[in-house]
């Protein structure tokens, strides 16, 4: 009984994450100038992030928290230092 | 899923309920971003999927491993932490670089420039004085 309720749960907030990150990931493509196609990017590693969180729940090994961990501080650095590039030019002055 | 016949009936749904909250919340602020129209209302939507997505899918992941294992498991609250820390520091910047980039452009949808320090709350009665280019919002 809860093996198939978690089984459901965990299908349908996969399903919901994939379809989010197909919302980003077009968002990214098309997005009219580079600061939606910058925020696109971050859409898509927030919803990749938890992504490998719903994975750790559904296989029940704690590796995956890891990588998530890992994309979350990538993800921070490569968003803070795309902005910043758009905003002067260069990202180390 | 072999392990998840081990959780109580009761955990399985707290877990399955803030599974569900935290996927349906990144999903409609994906959605948002998806259909918004200018960038400055689609900056708003991705953080509800930072804020409460990301808090509830922890918690999520918090209540089905602390059961599994039978001991305290909070290390995924360094993720909700630090995302929490940590995203609006970053659309702070972006705001300020898509602002930026606005008005080197002479976007007519942007004001040209800062209002002065307390202008938005000390509206006419305090500067009645002010210039026309103070003026304006």
């Amino acid at each position: 009984m809860s093996e198939m309720v978690l089984l459901v749960a965990v299908t349908a907030a996969q399903a919901m994450l994939a379809v989010a990150m197909a919302l980003a990931l077009t968002r990214m493509i098309r997005g009219p100038r580079a600061q939606d196609r910058v925020l696109g990017l971050d859409t898509l590693y927030v919803n990749a992030m938890l992504m490998l969180l719903v994975f750790g729940i559904r296989t029940g090994s704690t590796l995956y928290f890891e990588a998530a961990l890992v994309i979350a501080i990538l993800g921070f650095v490569a968003t803070a230092a795309l902005a910043k590039f758009l905003m002067r030019g260069e990202v180390i002055e | 899923m072999s392990h998840a016949a081990e959780l109580p009936l009761w955990a399985a749904i707290l877990v399955a309920l803030f599974l569900l909250v935290g996927a349906a919340l990144a999903l409609i602020g994906s959605y948002g971003f998806y259909s918004l129209k200018s960038f400055y209302d689609r900056i708003h939507a991705p953080t509800l999927g930072t804020s409460w997505g990301t808090g509830a899918i922890v918690m999520a992941s918090m209540i089905c491993f602390t059961v599994l294992q039978s001991r305290l498991v909070v290390h995924e609250i360094l993720i909700g932490i630090f995302v929490t820390v940590t995203m609006p520091v970053t659309l702070m910047l972006l705001g300020r670089a898509a602002l930026y980039r606005d008005r080197a452009e002479k976007n007519p949808d942007v004001p040209a420039m800062d209002p002065a320090p307390g202008s938005l709350l000390a509206s006419e009665e305090e500067e009645p004085a002010a210039g026309p280019d103070a003026a304006a919002p």
